[in-house]
């Protein structure tokens, strides 16, 4: 997903290097097989229907309360790891403490984990007799089986795209900018909002919408921690394998186009938002 | 007026950084702090713009107390090493930066930062990015950043160190030349004698967080004060005391002796007092050469002839000399400095 052109510019390739022609075709071949065909043959199915069912389909109000539920709480968890995650990072890179080694570790855990995995944890604690769920009970909130779940779930696994997005940042950044703008009499606040923010939002943002785009794609956790009724807390990538289990396969291909436009698009979003971020560090 | 600095001690855990630093900088003047990586000449600028605090001591700026002011009270103008240049801002939001802070009208930071851009000689380049600036212009778009707050001092760390010869040559000169028009006090540190000579009205040579010697570029040069200075500044032979060469030496040497490679007469004939050597290496500096010679008791001697010299005597490796100190330097135990001129070296 973050596959960037980084080749040199400046590098020509002249006689004395290999010929690259062997390994071009082997490589058009493989993304043929893997990554081109089936998207074509998932949308040339889709639009095998016609226009108008494959419009009827794309619309019906259970796609569209699933596309509500899942783009909204996707968005949501995504702008709240935003918050979290650029705080996580900023700890991990200024400060030092005993464990520092352990939770920067962990950090990456959502992308270790079997998606399974996570959701049977995460319904377990927050189910009504999980010990999150039984706390949370207390105010009568219920996490596991609601929407929240889906929440829930959503946060887990955007985290760590934030923070690892973020981290290296944070790391390039020069104190001596700090300095700097103390010396021309900016206070703590001037020179959080001036200086150290003002070129962290687009790695914000790009740690948001990988987030986003991954939170979006999420099965796993969420058909375990969801009661997966519609209407109430069924996402997208879930109502795709409820339509094949009914055999419904157009309605599932529909629905599949939908979600593959969508990623097509936020890919395009997330690079075009590092090609703004980059904007200033063109030489 | 200008900068006094007291007392001033500073250590990092068992580092003592800074030790008994007295210090006086007039008005208007250019200072070089110069020493070698660890002798506290940043530590020291650092204290005086409020960027660490020192442990003890008073630094007074412009007459007023300012060892408890925090560096953004204290109206310093301070220039990094690596720039540290706001890279999102444009040069012109980066020169108005401070002016920003401070709420001054915006047309009249607009005038300002035209002005600040054309005596930095970058007018044409105000809305590029620093990324897309040559290293010596990211440098003088620091000190115009640094400028803009009109500081009461300007304070510069190794404001050239990250920069390539030809350039920092340049910027050097440049810089002589701002502060004769501009007149603030500015204090730079760097451990490029050469530059410190060329650029400050006195230098103060430090090391291992003391100050050896406080004096202008010839004063430092003609008379150190201690050995440390005598070798630290322009290069230097150091012999042993016992040495042959010292033996009709009135008084009793305590010390070693410093000769200055130039400070050596070299004769292809034997002429009265001469010493004989052999040329081990011949070494071409540019406008001079340089001449390794081993003298009897097996000392290893530098000595440096104009190219013309060297041409008119036709020197060659291995060959045998005659050479002479033509003056010397010893420093007793009190650490006063001796120069001993005219004196008969003969072996």
């Amino acid at each position: 997903m973050l596959i960037k052109n980084v080749s040199n510019p400046d590098l020509k390739f002249t006689d004395k290097l290999p010929k690259f022609n062997v390994n071009w075709l082997i490589i058009i071949s493989y993304l043929t097989l893997i990554l081109i065909f089936p998207s074509a043959a998932l949308i040339t199915k889709s639009f095998s229907l016609g226009p108008e069912e494959f419009w009827r389909i794309a619309t019906s109000k259970i796609a569209i309360s699933a596309y509500n539920v899942t783009f909204f709480t996707a968005l949501f968890a995504a702008a709240i790891n935003g918050v979290m995650g650029t705080l996580i990072a900023w700890v991990l890179v200024r400060y030092d403490f005993p464990g520092k080694k352990i939770i920067d570790g962990a950090i990456d855990l959502p992308f270790a984990l079997p998606t399974s995995v996570a959701g049977l944890v995460l319904a377990t604690v927050y189910s009504n007799q999980g010990i999150l769920g039984k706390f949370f009970g207390i105010f009568g909130v219920k996490i596991a089986f609601t929407r929240l779940g889906v929440f829930v779930a959503m946060l887990f696994i955007s985290l760590p795209f934030i923070v690892r997005t973020l981290q290296p940042v944070l790391q390039e950044m020069e104190r001596e900018v700090e300095e700097a703008a103390a010396c021309l009499g900016a206070n703590e606040f001037q020179t959080f909002t001036k200086v150290i923010l003002p070129p962290l939002i687009p790695p914000i943002l790009t740690g948001v919408a990988l987030g986003f785009s991954r939170a979006v794609g999420e099965y796993g956790s969420v058909v375990l921690v969801a009661s997966n009724i519609p209407f109430q807390d069924l996402i997208a990538p879930v109502l795709v394998f409820q339509y094949l289990e009914e055999y419904n396969y157009a309605g599932a291909t529909v629905i599949g186009t939908i979600l593959l436009l969508f990623a097509l698009i936020s890919l395009l979003g997330i690079n075009l938002l590092q090609q703004w971020s980059r904007r200033y560090a063109i030489q | 007026m200008g900068i006094l600095v007291e007392n001033v001690y500073k250590s990092f855990g068992s580092f003592q950084a800074l030790n008994n630093i007295n210090l006086e900088i007039k008005d208007g003047t250019i200072v070089a702090l110069l020493g070698p990586s660890g002798s506290g000449k940043s530590t020291l600028l650092r204290a005086i713009a409020g960027l660490d605090n020192p442990d003890t001591g008073k630094i007074i700026i412009n007459g007023r107390d300012s060892t408890h002011i925090d560096v953004k009270k204290r109206n310093i103008g301070f220039v990094f090493q690596h720039y540290a240049l706001f890279k999102h801002l444009t040069i012109r939001q980066n020169i108005a930066f401070g002016l920003e802070i401070r709420k001054i009208a915006p047309n009249i930071i607009k005038e300002k930062v035209n002005e600040l851009l054309e005596l930095i000689q970058l007018s044409g380049l105000g809305n590029r990015y620093p990324s897309q600036l040559s290293g010596g212009q990211r440098q003088r778009v620091a000190l115009a950043r640094a400028l803009a707050v009109q500081p009461g001092v300007l304070l510069l760390d190794e404001p050239f160190g990250a920069l390539d010869t030809k350039v920092r040559k340049e910027l050097r000169t440049w810089l002589r030349d701002l502060h004769d028009r501009v007149h603030v006090t500015s204090v730079f540190v760097t451990h490029d004698q050469e530059e410190a000579m060329e650029v400050a009205d006195e230098i103060v040579v430090m090391s291992q967080g003391k100050i050896e010697q406080i004096g202008t570029p010839a004063d430092i040069y003609d008379h150190p004060a201690t050995p440390f200075v005598m070798s630290f500044i322009g290069e230097v032979n150091v012999l042993p005391s016992n040495s042959p060469w010292f033996k009709n030496y009135p008084d009793k040497l305590t010390s070693d002796v410093f000769i200055r490679p130039h400070e050596f007469d070299i004769q292809t004939e034997l002429n009265g007092s001469n010493t004989k050597a052999q040329i081990k290496r011949i070494t071409h500096l540019g406008w001079e050469v340089q001449i390794e010679l081993i003298l009897p008791d097996n000392l290893t001697v530098f000595a440096h002839v104009s190219k013309e010299k060297f041409t008119r005597l036709n020197l060659k490796t291995e060959q045998f000399v005659f050479i002479k100190p033509l003056s010397a330097q010893v420093f007793n135990e009190d650490e006063t400095a001796k120069k001993f001129v005219g004196y008969d070296f003969s072996i």
